[in-house]
């Protein structure tokens, strides 16, 4: 197991006297992802008195504390220890499929414009979302919604300039170098291009959160009818989440 | 038959909270959570409850509430108008009988328990003896309304609702009461710095310390809006979004500040300029529409230690909590029921 190099260098900005964030830069990059993450999963394993529960993001990660259990004080030296005894590399990360129905207008309503607007053909739009190796970097602004970059280049859009009142559940969608999966009906400035057949979000199962920061994640075509097949035994809380995920 | 309080009239908003969803914030879930921890933890104390036991927060009008169980014994905390209690036990043609706030009462089955309105704060909190019969999502009750998770439904009361009761009967035991009033503190807001103060000129900073804040309309469970000076950035609204905590003030490119509470989102891309110290969050989940704060700067050990005083004190009040009269004066009946009537009363 390799480790980060010993004497990275990190900012604690104050959240108040219930949370610090421990900023490892000001960049997204995977190298840094890869840091906030790993210091997420060290801090878990050293169940460290007084803390609540760490929130990962692009480039930081939020740790909440209990200021009658614990301090500041005594929580930075602990962490600065955790960074510098190296925080693991290669993080074991799962493999995710997500199943994607490109094909009916009603689900992907911007391919033809995405393709207008990048030069290509809706084909190649489509051929090259598939052949982009996604890893979700962090979840929130809804339960479940994972920002997941690494689009290929050759997609990047800004987000539309109206964005949509109403966009469906399970809707995928692109903007920038990201693409998303829409976890409930909600406003959306991103390009619909697809949709799942999946709930990233149903409180019905154990895991009611489907994706987890750290995922690497590629998405595979179905064609309407599966989509109409799946969408059932998904609905009906039957389908076989376990066979989209390797570890 | 299992037991229940049946919503005869919902009031406006009333969810049900408990302390918040804690540990599921890296999966976006925001904590939600009483808007006032403190009446939420004394409203459980007058009960017998622990402190983390859900109880239903009401907001602005109370709601009518049918008892269908052998008892139940609640406690109203937070400053609402009257109370009153209404039904068949009340004697033959009486009207409704008005209760206080600050303590629980006794009901049985076929009262009504009409909750006032809450006058002079945002929310005001009805506890139940044993608490509520409902499974909890994510290890928590609270009602997180746009996910439709926890509470009742994933919702608002509304007419008709029935919210199962752990309890069969209330357990026995004397009715109780504050023995003072809890102190939240006036004066200024305190916040710490940060996470993002650098993104301020000191001009702005200074505006946010210096001057009053306005509660607008937009004020909810998720946050509060305020209207007032303009704070100026040095270095733009934005950043590459990171965890908000609870109570962070960010600052969006208008410059005015919103104070982001119990459904705030988990993560976020504004510059965020302080946050407000844990000691005042009960405040702040408090504050109406046209109320006028100050914010005022402490440093993390400073509101660390207020919290901590502010713990203590709150465990003294529970501590110095009285054992209350019957509503109305001694209610004799439930003295021979509860063969009190031999001992000294009162």
């Amino acid at each position: 197991m390799t480790l980060y190099p010993i004497g990275v260098s990190v900012r604690y900005l104050s959240c108040g006297d219930t949370a610090f964030s421990v900023e490892f830069g000001n960049e997204i990059s995977p190298e840094i992802n890869g840091r906030v993450m790993a210091l997420h999963a060290a801090i878990g394993q050293a169940k460290i008195a007084g803390v609540v529960e760490t929130v990962p993001s692009m480039r930081s990660l939020m740790v909440c504390y209990d200021p009658i259990a614990t301090s500041r004080a005594r929580l930075e030296p602990e962490i600065e220890g955790l960074i510098a005894r190296g925080l693991p590399t290669g993080m074991k990360t799962r493999q995710v499929t997500i199943p994607c129905c490109y094909d009916d207008k009603e689900f992907a309503p911007d391919l033809p414009e995405v393709a207008g607007r990048t030069k290509k053909k809706v084909e190649d739009v489509i051929r090259l979302h598939l052949a982009s190796r996604f890893k979700v970097y962090v979840l929130g602004f809804m339960p479940g919604l994972a920002y997941i970059a690494g689009l290929e280049k050759s997609l990047y859009l800004p987000r539309r300039s109206q964005p949509r009142v109403r966009v469906p559940r399970s809707t995928v969608a692109i903007a920038m170098d990201m693409t998303t999966i829409y976890p409930f009906e909600s406003p959306g400035g991103w390009h619909l291009i697809g949709r799942t057949p999946l709930w990233m979000f149903d409180q019905r199962r154990e895991q009611p959160v489907f994706l987890a920061p750290g995922d690497s994640l590629t998405f595979q075509r179905i064609d309407r009818k599966t989509y109409d097949r799946i969408s059932r035994e998904v609905e009906a809380g039957s389908f076989d989440w376990a066979r989209l995920v390797r570890s | 038959m299992s037991a229940a309080l049946k919503v005869v009239r919902p009031g406006l908003f009333d969810t049900l909270q408990d302390l918040g969803r804690i540990g599921y914030m890296a999966l976006g879930m925001p904590t939600a959570g009483a808007m006032d921890r403190i009446a939420l933890t004394l409203a459980n104390a007058l009960c017998g409850n622990p402190a983390n036991t859900a109880g239903l927060e009401i907001g602005v009008m109370g709601p009518d509430l049918l008892v269908e169980a052998d008892s139940v014994r609640v406690a109203l905390v937070g400053p609402l108008s009257a109370s009153l209690i209404d039904g068949p036990n009340n004697s033959q043609g009486a009207p409704p009988k008005p209760i206080d706030s600050d303590r629980t009462h006794l009901l049985k089955r076929g009262q009504v328990l009409r909750v006032g309105m809450v006058e002079g704060s945002s929310t005001a909190y009805l506890a139940v003896a044993g608490g509520f019969g409902l499974h909890p999502f994510m290890g928590s009750l609270s009602t997180y309304a746009r996910a439709g998770v926890g509470g009742y439904q994933g919702r608002k009361l509304a007419a008709g609702d029935s919210l199962p009761l752990a309890r069969e009967q209330a357990p026995p035991g004397d009715e109780k009461k504050f023995g003072q009033p809890f102190d939240y503190g006036s004066g200024p807001v305190r916040v710490v710095w940060g996470p993002q103060d650098d993104y301020f000129s000191s001009k702005g900073r200074r505006t946010f310390v210096e001057s009053d804040y306005r509660v607008s309309k937009e004020a909810d469970r998720m946050g509060i809006r305020f209207e007032g000076p303009t704070i100026e950035h040095s270095k733009g609204a934005d950043i590459i979004s990171d965890g908000i905590g609870p109570g962070a003030i960010q600052v969006p490119g208008a410059g005015l500040p919103i104070v982001l509470l119990g459904d705030r989102q988990t993560v976020g891309g504004y510059s965020k300029i302080a946050t407000v110290a844990s000691v005042d969050l009960p405040r702040l989940g408090r504050l109406l529409p046209g109320q006028v704060v100050r914010f005022s700067p402490v440093t993390v050990e400073e509101a660390e230690k207020l919290r901590r005083d502010q713990e203590a004190r709150l465990q003294r009040a529970i501590a110095d909590f009285k054992t209350a009269r019957p509503p109305g004066g001694i209610d004799l009946a439930r003295l021979y029921e509860e063969n009190l009537i031999d001992g000294v009363v009162y």
